[in-house]
């Protein structure tokens, strides 16, 4: 199988730096608004940490949290597995169709807090307090021994969490980045 | 069906591949032509005809939304979660029932992770900001002052297909095999004039489109693809976007993995690195045979499947049928689709039919008279890039496949765009086979 081609991959390279003159003829209907305002809607986490909140949280407070949050409803009692997936093991990546856990394929800590706050608790996400999710995390990393019972997450020692399959990714298309 | 020919010589009525497959310039000739060339003397005597009941009383009364037919009620989406639970409701579309190159907006497939939300409209917002000289928002009503932009696109699952994965073939319909995509007409802004209006800091790369479903879903797009060909999508087939594909607004990335085609899109943050969310760590990293994964993905390569005669179908007896499929790449117009009736070993060109769209589903035919053998049909297509879809042999060198048959609605691996074959025994039935 060959790589897919692009097109005209050198229109790409010239739609970027468009013209000043052709921004001045759009509408311009957008209403400014400050970053501030924004900051409600703005929990995007990077993998070097830009976007994570203070506070923090130990895998200690987070079995807590995991208890009192009922999360064992679907993610099963010490996160391995009921309704819905669980959060711990560490099958071999020995075939294609292998299970994908955070400990055997997740390459940054910080996807693991972004998808908690953004999504957890089923059905009503977004009412975490910050150290809860950093617990959350922390409760999560330990039961797949990445990191220690005792370690303390937040935002200087999360993005530092090494995850154990983080080299083995191949970007498939790097003329389209 | 527009295809050049050279009228001076006449098409060959005699096969031009193995087991029966016919010139594709037979079907520029009239229906009278085509038939009188084709069909034996054979068949019975056709009753005189009468009033039927429908025609001697008065029909229904015509509704605001026009209902299709009673006979027609097998024409819906397969749901995998009905009654909503708490996990992903996967909706496929019936493409071996449908023809033509559109898909219906009821019948087109969505995956929806925590139901579809219920936007108010007037009360939407879409922000822009991050790395951009002023950041703006903009509702619904400012949107529709821009000059809108109408074009053609399939968005398919990166996942879809799935079942292809499996070591030995599943015996299913094209709509459980492949009705993880569709194909309609998509108007909005495009994402450039907005993005210039916000001003795009020099250093840029990424941005990151969110959702404003229950999960807030967000997905990292290269800002190339943003200021390329991205729209904001606001009406799917000449209506309002369908509440499951997005409403009011979705991003339309042509030739790119549904998932990044974020539905509900209520941000855009402009950045310099790509967040490395949920969905482009875990799901959309197709694992490989070596246990490493690819990352990025993103193009939905080229790919054809035939839709017609496919699994579930019968032949009722040799004659003449049109054979057609789907063909379609996440990297230009299709160029060419070839159809094989004997397992490869010999293929003959399929008619394309126009206007053959960048991004967007091209129906191919193939005129074929069955003589009542055994045989496996396949299709294989090309874009304009040059691209061609892989051999089965060829993909799972490549990119392997399951150890076991998974479940026909598991996803065990992403991006199958390799052959699909449907072997015809002489009883008319239609299965799904590997060759």
């Amino acid at each position: 199988m060959s790589m897919p081609r692009p097109l005209v991959p050198a229109l790409v390279a010239l739609a970027i730096n468009v013209t000043p003159l052709a921004a001045a003829d759009a509408p311009r209907l957008g209403a400014p608004i400050s970053e501030a305002d924004i900051g409600a809607w703005n929990i995007t986490v990077f993998p070097d940490g830009t976007g994570l909140p203070p506070g923090s949280g130990t895998a200690t407070a987070g079995a807590i949290v995991y208890a009192d949050k009922g999360c064992a409803a679907c993610h099963g009692e010490n996160a391995a597995g009921g309704a819905n997936g669980g959060l711990v093991g560490n099958p071999p990546l020995d075939r294609i169709e292998a299970r994908k856990t955070i400990a055997n394929f997740w390459a940054n800590a910080t996807t693991l807090f972004d998808i908690i706050r953004r999504w957890m608790p089923w059905p009503s996400p977004r009412t975490l307090s910050n150290d809860e999710v950093y617990s959350l995390t922390a409760y999560i990393l330990a039961l797949n021994k990445i990191i220690g019972e005792g370690d303390v997450m937040n935002a200087q020692t999360l993005p530092k969490v090494k995850m154990p399959n983080r080299d083995n990714f191949i970007i498939r298309f790097p003329d389209r980045i | 069906m527009r295809i050049r020919a050279r009228r001076t010589r006449s098409p060959a009525f005699e096969p031009v591949a193995g087991n029966g497959l016919l010139d594709r310039r037979i079907l520029l000739r009239s229906g009278i032509a085509l038939a009188g060339s084709l069909t034996a003397t054979s068949l019975a005597r056709a009753e005189p005809l009468a009033d039927d009941p429908w025609s001697l009383v008065q029909g229904t009364t015509t509704a605001p939304l026009e209902p299709r037919s009673r006979f027609e009620k097998n024409v819906k989406r397969t749901l995998t979660n009905p009654n909503g639970g708490p996990r992903t409701q996967h909706a496929r579309a019936p493409l071996h029932l449908l023809q033509g190159t559109v898909t219906p907006n009821e019948l087109h497939f969505t995956i929806v992770h925590n139901g579809s939300p219920d936007i108010d409209p007037a009360r939407h917002r879409l922000v822009i900001h991050g790395m951009v000289r002023q950041p703006l928002v903009f509702t619904l009503d400012k949107l529709a002052r821009y000059p809108l932009t109408t074009r053609m696109a399939f968005v398919e699952c990166a996942g879809n297909s799935a079942p292809m994965f499996s070591n030995e073939p599943i015996q299913a319909t094209i709509q459980a095999l492949h009705g993880l995509v569709s194909n309609a007409e998509w108007t909005g802004v495009p994402l450039s004039i907005l993005l210039d209006e916000a001003g795009i800091d020099r250093k840029a790369k990424w941005v990151i489109a969110e959702g404003a479903d229950t999960g807030t879903l967000n997905r990292s797009i290269p800002l190339g693809k943003c200021m390329d060909d991205a729209l904001l999508a606001l009406y799917q087939n000449g209506e309002r976007i369908m509440s499951g594909n997005g409403y009011p607004m979705r991003l339309l990335l042509p030739g790119f993995e549904g998932n990044m085609n974020v539905k509900w899109l209520r941000r855009l943050l402009v950045t310099d690195q790509p967040a490395m969310t949920y969905f482009e760590s875990r799901n959309y990293s197709p694992l490989l045979p070596d246990g490493k994964a690819y990352k990025f993905y993103f193009i939905n390569e080229v790919k054809s499947f035939i839709t017609h005669p496919s699994f579930g179908h019968a032949l009722e007896g040799p004659g003449y049928y049109d054979i057609s499929g789907l063909a379609y790449s996440g990297t230009g117009r299709i160029a060419k689709v070839m159809v094989s009736a004997d397992a490869g070993k010999s293929w003959a060109q399929a008619a394309l039919q126009e206007p053959r769209l960048p991004m967007a589903f091209t129906r191919f035919r193939m005129p074929w008279r069955w003589d009542g053998g055994p045989v496996i049909l396949q299709s294989r297509a090309w874009d304009e890039a040059g691209n061609c879809q892989p051999l089965r042999a060829e993909f799972v060198a490549l990119r392997g496949q399951a150890q076991t048959v998974p479940k026909v609605t598991a996803f065990t691996n992403q991006h199958y765009n390799s052959i699909t074959s449907w072997s015809i025994d002489s009883e008319g039935e239609v299965k799904h086979v590997y060759a």
